[in-house]
């Protein structure tokens, strides 16, 4: 019987600070097995838990697109006991990933579809790995119009900055990038919150348009009524909630939302899904 | 079904026997309760008890797990890599263990053997145990399995039967394991014809003296929303004062946290049970608690036990009705009670009546 | 005391109707012989469902933590010197509170009469000073001064300590009580003795936190056993954690436990909580003459600092 509390082995390979204020670090893992990263096989929207020795998991959406071979990405913010630890952990220091757990974004209803991302702040981390995968040659023809709004609060506090401006000169995407507010008096893009970029700027809604919402509550709290006014379905609107983990594989009980585990029949979900279900996230 | 009658001077020696072979598990009375404890060797299991105040779950699931053990010491070659712990799981049996107790295994089973993961550790020390069941003839007040799913002869979960025939016990034999247990016993004797009319009349003597019952029939048709969003939570939880009471006692909770206790330069991964009546059960790195108040947490566990695992299972309630919790709550909240509101509750009504 | 509920229920009726609360906490019917559930009424026709005997054990003050509203609270003795406590260390506002007092002749200790029969103790009444306890085929008529809780018989603050209300005339204060027998059997053990006993004690313990989460002291938004960052104390069943965490909460309520006993009777598995709690009373008693909870104005002496304080490590 195969043991999923067992994490693969992996090797801290490259680390870089993301924000300003130094709370968010992209970690880029190897696996010490080769073997582990076939095993490792994941879609965008899927999550994993990083086991740091000595300290504990922390359950962490995978950054890195399945297209990138060779390692995995995970972007972590710095918050608690294991995150901070691992903020301070050095390249070449050996830890452990279980995973990948929970659904990934729903790819094949979404072949053929417009797409609409919309992020907030350091939940973008799942949305790099969709972008990055949809904009891959391989499957950029299986989708159709790609539209992302993605805000934080400052220009220093957006995640993959240079990857950001990459995407913003190519014509197969449509990025708003956009901030709180900002004294920069170069900065080109955007200024305002999400909710009122995505009014101005998303698309209006019809049967082959889904958004996919990832963000801080108060984003997705403001945003959800201006995708309603656009006319969006409940079950047109996907979500990737959070909530407390251990086990990540729904066993310990920890995470559920009414029947549902959010680390297994989630942490994706329609709105249309989380509306039959009490708010406990 | 092969019924082996046991002659009571037969019964002392058969667990000799049984205890060459397995590792026993039954209930001894410490001050004043019985519990499952590990017999040693020519100890006997005291069945002179209705139940044991914990519930046997900790034979199969103890309490305090190592999962993985390892070293933080750079100079050694597999540091900070998980390594497999050393287990037991070496056959085991559990005499005494009442039919409600065993039936919750199965109920428990079915969240650590899922079609996508399966827990190795429960499964595999679950899979290493006998459970050798004693039927009730006699059940307390507070036991409402005949409603919940299970009975006081019920064999759910049972490897053999065991009734106390007062003047022998008759064994019946329900699986593989529980006849390979009977014969290294020596309990080889069949019982005469009229056995299986006297087990009959005794289960429904006991099962007329079930005196307590819960109603769940109409709990999946109800709205989760509905339910979540009724007026009684705020009756029902007020007294609760959130410790792990009816959690740990109840035989069909499960939950456990997972955690990384260091020594010097090693370490273990461990699991404990962990408890949804606890304040820090849900709470987020940021501060944010999504059960933050004790209504929450109390109307969780309910709805839990009687709405999410009905609809996800579609196979009863997560109880068995042996009445622990009752029993144990330091201030007297009645899951009976609770089930009741919720299957009667119909959220057009104006105020739900309180019994 | 059964006559009281009625004065109780007439007091609670009358303070609900005049809006003087917003609502009133006490009992109500259990479900279990010997166990009353604590509850709040909020109208004046719910009144009627209190109840008030000898099976009200329960430290109402574990309710108030913290309430904003303004509330009618039943107290008996242990009680109300919780809710002084509670006051002096701001966890409730006096001007909230109307409290109703209750003087106390004793609770009755379930688990002491249920482990004098063999059989399964079905239900327990009160006649006067005897408790009549009923099982299948025996009926049995006791004393109710044989059978209360520890705590109870060696009570020596029997009438509230404080209370805007009365619901029974006061009592006579039991004299000439030993409070600290048992301490100091286990205090005069040899070391070994002590070692074994306290193992022992403490060998059932489950970690449940029903002892902590019953005391009306312990109200910290964070356990130190739940710290995580740092940890304090580990969460196994490891014997070490288990004694730290007994050991430091009986301390953290050393000067502050009225010796209520809501924490043994709390305990699923019957252990003797007390034991700790009641050593800690004693010392507080002998070395400072003090006493939890009595009066509002006074702090309790191991968070007060004193110029004259007799302690060496202030000259």
């Amino acid at each position: 019987m195969q043991n999923p509390y067992m994490p693969y082995p992996v090797r801290i390979d490259e680390i870089i600070t993301e924000t300003e204020d130094r709370n968010l670090k992209t970690f880029k893992f190897v696996f010490l097995n080769p073997d582990d990263e076939n095993k490792f096989s994941y879609k965008a929207g899927q999550f994993a838990e990083l086991s740091v020795t000595g300290k504990g998991e922390i359950p962490i959406g995978i950054a890195s697109s399945p297209t990138e071979k060779g390692f995995v990405k995970f972007t972590v913010n710095k918050v608690g006991l294991v995150s901070s630890y691992l903020h301070s952990m050095k390249v070449g220091d050996i830890m452990g990933i279980r995973g990948p757990l929970g659904n990934s974004y729903p790819w094949d209803i979404l072949e053929g579809k417009n797409i609409v991302i919309i992020g907030g702040g350091f939940a973008f981390t799942t949305l790099r790995s969709s972008i990055i995968s949809m904009l891959d040659p391989a499957n950029r023809k299986k989708f159709k119009d790609i539209n992302v709004i993605y805000g934080a609060r400052t220009p220093g506090m957006l995640l993959y900055r240079e990857e950001l401006a990459a995407w913003e000169r190519r014509d197969d995407i449509n990025m708003h990038i956009t901030v709180d507010a900002t004294n920069d008096p170069d900065w080109k893009y955007n200024i305002g919150f999400v909710p009122t970029v995505t009014e101005q700027k998303a698309p209006k809604a019809d049967a082959d348009t889904y958004a996919i919402i990832c963000g801080p509550p108060i984003m997705i709290k403001f945003t959800q009524p201006v995708l309603d006014k656009l006319g969006y379905d409940h079950d047109h609107i996907i979500m990737s909630l959070e909530n407390r983990m251990k086990c990540g594989i729904g066993m310990c009980g920890r995470c559920n939302i009414g029947k549902e585990f959010v680390c297994k029949d989630g942490p994706v979900f329609t709105l249309a899904q989380l509306n039959a279900t009490p708010r406990e996230y | 079904m092969k019924v082996i009658k046991i002659e009571k001077k037969d019964w002392a020696g058969g667990i000799g026997k049984i205890q060459d072979g397995y590792r026993l598990f039954g209930p001894v009375r410490g001050e004043n309760f019985h519990d499952f404890k590990a017999l040693e060797k020519g100890e006997s299991p005291d069945l002179n008890f209705q139940n044991t105040r914990l519930s046997p779950k900790s034979v199969v699931y103890p309490q305090t797990e190592v999962l993985f053990e390892y070293s933080l010491d750079e100079k050694e070659v597999d540091h900070h890599v998980m390594k497999d712990a050393v287990k037991d799981y070496s056959p085991k049996a559990v005499l005494g263990i009442r039919p409600c107790d065993a039936a919750a295994f199965l109920l428990v089973k079915r969240n650590f053997d899922a079609p996508d993961y399966k827990d190795p550790y429960w499964l595999k020390s679950y899979d290493a145990t006998t459970f050798i069941g004693a039927a009730c003839n006699n059940p307390c007040s507070t036991c409402f399995c005949t409603t919940a799913g299970s009975g006081p002869f019920c064999e759910e979960g049972l490897d053999i039967l065991l009734v106390d025939a007062t003047d022998c016990y008759y064994a019946k034999a329900i699986t593989a394991k529980g006849e390979n247990l009977l014969k290294n016993a020596g309990w080889n004797t069949e019982a005469d014809g009229g056995a299986a009319e006297k087990i009959e009349t005794l289960k429904k003597e006991a099962e007329a003296k079930i005196s307590s019952s819960v109603a769940s029939n109409q709990l999946k048709s109800k709205s989760t929303n509905e339910l979540y969003e009724a007026s009684f939570w705020e009756d029902v939880s007020f007294a609760c004062i959130n410790c792990g009471t009816c959690t740990y006692l109840c035989p069909t909770c499960w939950c456990f946290d997972i955690q990384d206790e260091n020594s010097g330069s090693s370490g273990i991964r461990m699991r404990n049970w962990d408890s949804c009546m606890f304040p820090l059960f849900t709470i987020h790195g940021t501060g944010h608690n999504p059960r933050g108040t004790k209504l929450h947490r109390v109307r969780q566990r309910f709805m839990h036990k009687l709405k999410y695992y009905v609809d996800k299972y579609d196979n009863g309630i997560q109880c068995v009705g042996c009445g622990r919790c009752v029993r144990a709550c330091p201030v007297n909240i009645d899951i009976r009670r609770v089930c009741d509101m919720m299957n009667s509750y119909d959220s057009k009504a104006c105020a739900c009546s309180e019994k | 005391m059964l006559g009281y509920i009625d004065k109780i229920k007439e007091i609670s009726k009358r303070l609900l109707d005049e809006g003087k609360v917003d609502m009133i906490i006490g009992f109500k019917k259990g479900t279990m012989p010997m166990m009353n559930e604590p509850c709040f009424v909020k109208t004046p026709d719910e009144a009627s469902k209190l109840v008030w005997d000898s099976n009200c054990g329960i430290n109402l003050a574990n309710y108030l933590t913290d309430r904003k509203e303004k509330i009618g609270v039943i107290a008996k003795g242990c009680d109300s010197r919780n809710i002084v406590t509670h006051i002096i260390e701001n966890k409730i506002k006096r001007e909230n509170l109307v409290i109703i007092g209750v003087p106390c002749k004793g609770m009755i200790d379930r688990r002491k009469i249920s482990a004098m029969f063999d059989a399964e103790v079905r239900q327990v009444s009160e006649e006067g000073d005897a408790i009549i306890v009923k099982g299948n085929g025996f009926e049995e008529k006791l004393k109710k001064s044989d059978l209360l809780q520890d705590n109870c018989s060696t009570c020596i603050h029997r009438n509230p300590a404080l209370y805007d209300e009365l619901a029974a005339p006061l009592v006579e204060e039991q004299k000439d009580i030993d409070k600290y027998a048992d301490v100091r059997k286990i205090e005069t053990m040899q070391p070994s003795e002590k070692w074994d006993y306290f193992d022992n004690l403490l060998s059932g313990c489950l970690r449940c936190y029903a002892c902590r989460n019953a005391c009306p002291l312990c109200y910290c938004p964070t356990c130190f056993v739940d710290e995580a960052n740092p940890q304090w104390v580990g969460k196994s069943q490891d014997e070490t954690d288990i004694r730290t965490f007994h050991f430091l909460r009986a301390y953290h309520c050393a000067g502050r436990c009225t010796d209520c006993g809501a924490c043994e009777r709390a305990c699923p598995v019957g252990i003797n909580v007390r034991a700790f709690t009641k050593k800690l009373e004693k010392d507080c008693f002998e070395m400072f003459g003090w006493e939890a909870g009595i009066s509002i104005e006074k702090r309790p002496p191991l968070d007060t600092f004193k110029p004259d304080d007799p302690g060496k490590f202030i000259k």
